[in-house]
């Protein structure tokens, strides 16, 4: 068994008892935002593009699925994979725009984009504004398990998330993940070996959208809620910590930072600004000292050890 | 319908429109400047603002210093600041990616933004306009205050523009933007110029935030709001581009004012589906110099 299942295994038995001792909806968090993180880990770790505004997606898909199982009595799953769609196809929209271009341009244009995004949020009649779209129902899973207890639902959200790191894994590792890569390193190596870089971006965009739409679906349904927190530009630099933390183009890098921001979240909100201040001293360290991320640096180490 | 709109509310928003389109062009101009030598995005720009105006608040409620003096203090404490961050944080990074840099800036403003909120609190402070007193057009009333922040920052957007596009100090400033090892060969320190650079950009955000005290309230997230507009600023006019800033600015501020007269929903997101437009239509922005 190779050394990635054995810790994938050993991470998802930890996931199952996990709720007998934590919160649920705290761990809850965490598997949003670590299905969050792996979509932007996709763009930035694999493909070499920094959105800048990855919140668009998971917000306006918490939005979308929150209102759908909200007005229509969609299930969970379906809401989720509603949400999913949906910001896949905001994420082919955004594309379509901004995949001309990489680096910094494409940055400050997914930034711009998520403002707009932001704004249209704001005014739409169905997300009640400045109140945010409130008791989103849990109707049952699949028409039948009953998922009104944090308990319960645990259970399915930690099955959802596993689909998608898998699902997330599958891309990586497969001949189009290879390509990203290659484009990631040498664009212009790519195109020249007759290939469309543009389309594998906006491939890759799509994709990652959809993750994240996924992810903010599943908050919603979490937390039964959507506001416009979720849309705003704190959490689209939020999944970017998190991904630095952890460590860019890993497989467990993000689910490391992600717990480990969550956590502070949890521990400092009582403290003012503090959560954000140590966010800002995480992101400068991170950078200064630990360009790797912490699984990186681990992974790094662990190489050296072998060799000597 | 247009008969409906009063002189007075048209001419009163294009004024509101110069005075926010000032501030666009300003900080626009300072963030092209950066980028242009350095390849940086300062998402510090806000904050360093935001700074300004702190630090004329400061000045003026601690030390008495009244805004003439802050006019000239601040800027200089906050490009302070600016070139203290270049030496210990950008220059480190300068050979990586760019983005890190830019995710270096925007770490520096989270930090600087919430300890100025953790110690002033969310609300807005007051600062008095140093002019009182205003002139009355006859269709509308303009306060002498926004008729100096209009001449003011039209008068520094020339000014700076005129510098770096015919002095031989902005001369050498574009020279190491396209190739700075051969004007290093020529004996000129970039690394210095570097630093002084930023520092200049960083110290315009500040003297825009001075002068915006008076006008909108000294307040730890005066910035971030501000910032928004003002890079789709630069993306419409084209990252890099002084001159595309300059105007653009300009023009945002006017096109702004004009749709909260006619149709205030959209007034502000009016910035966003110009930008989309224009990189629909002309990717590297209207202004662009081919460089991004």
């Amino acid at each position: 068994m190779s050394k990635t299942s054995v810790i994938a295994i050993a991470l998802l038995a930890v996931a199952l008892v996990a709720p007998l001792f934590v919160y649920p909806v705290t761990l809850m968090t965490i598997l949003c935002f670590i299905v969050f993180a792996c979509s932007f880990n996709l763009l930035l770790g694999y493909t070499g593009l920094l959105c800048f505004g990855h919140a668009m997606f998971f917000g306006s898909a918490a939005y979308v699925a929150g209102w759908l199982m909200k007005t229509y009595g969609l299930t969970p799953e379906m809401g989720i994979l509603a949400g999913g769609l949906f910001s896949a196809a905001l994420g082919l929209l955004v594309g379509i725009i901004a995949v001309r271009k990489s680096g910094i341009t494409f940055a400050m244009i997914t930034f711009a984009i998520a403002q707009f995004v932001y704004f249209i949020l704001l005014r739409s009649p169905f997300t009640g504004g400045e109140d945010g779209l409130q008791k989103i129902p849990r109707e049952p899973v699949l028409g039948l398990i009953d998922v009104t207890r944090n308990f319960n639902y645990y259970y399915v959200v930690l099955a959802i998330t596993v689909l998608a790191v898998f699902f997330f894994y599958r891309i990586v590792h497969s001949p189009f993940g290879e390509i990203l890569k290659a484009i990631r390193d040498n664009d212009a190596r790519v195109e020249s070996l007759g290939m469309k870089p543009e389309r594998y971006k906006l491939m890759a965009l799509v994709l990652s959208a959809g993750l994240a739409g996924v992810a903010g679906a599943m908050k919603a349904s979490v937390f039964q809620f959507a506001t416009l927190t979720d849309v705003s530009f704190p959490i689209s630099t939020e999944v970017i910590i998190m991904t630095l933390l952890g460590g860019l183009g890993t497989l467990f890098g993000p689910m490391v930072g992600a717990g480990f921001i969550i956590y502070l979240n949890e521990y400092l909100a009582s403290f003012g600004e503090w959560a954000l201040i140590s966010q800002g001293i995480i992101l400068l360290l991170v950078i200064l000292f630990l360009r790797r991320g912490i699984v990186g640096e681990f992974n790094a180490w662990m190489k050296r050890r072998q060799a000597s | 319908m247009f008969d409906m709109i009063s002189p007075q509310l048209l001419f009163g928003q294009l004024l509101i429109g110069l005075i926010n389109g000032s501030f666009y062009a300003m900080l626009s101009m300072g963030l092209a400047i950066i980028f242009g030598l350095m390849n940086v995005v300062n998402f510090a720009h806000g904050v360093q603002y935001m700074l300004g105006a702190f630090c004329a608040w400061l000045l003026l409620n601690y030390l008495g210093v009244p805004y003439w003096g802050a006019l000239i203090i601040a800027p200089l404490a906050v490009g302070a600041f600016g070139m203290l961050m270049e030496r210990l944080v950008l220059r480190p990074l300068q050979h990586l990616d760019h983005l890190y840099a830019l995710l270096a800036t925007y770490a520096i403003a989270l930090i600087v933004e919430g300890l100025v909120r953790q110690e002033y609190g969310s609300t807005g402070l007051p600062y008095a306009a140093p002019i009182s007193g205003g002139i009355n057009l006859g269709f509308m009333f303009l306060p002498y205050y926004r008729l100096w922040v209009v001449v003011f920052s039209i008068v520094t957007c020339a000014g700076t523009w005129l510098l770096i596009e015919y002095s031989k100090l902005g001369a050498y400033l574009r020279a190491a933007n396209e190739n700075p090892n051969i004007v290093e060969s020529f004996g000129i320190n970039v690394p210095r110029m570097i630093t002084l650079t930023y520092g200049l950009g960083v110290g315009l955000a500040a003297l825009s935030g001075v002068l915006a005290a008076p006008i909108y309230q000294v307040s730890p997230s005066m910035g971030s709001g501000l910032m928004i507009t003002v890079f789709a600023v630069v993306v419409i006019g084209g990252i890099g581009s002084i001159s595309g800033a300059i105007v653009t600015g300009y023009i945002l501020g006017l096109a702004e004012a004009i749709t909260k007269v006619f149709y205030p929903e959209a007034a502000t997101t009016v910035a966003f589906v110009v930008m989309i437009v224009v990189l629909l239509l002309k990717p590297n922005g209207i202004f662009s110099s081919e460089k991004a």
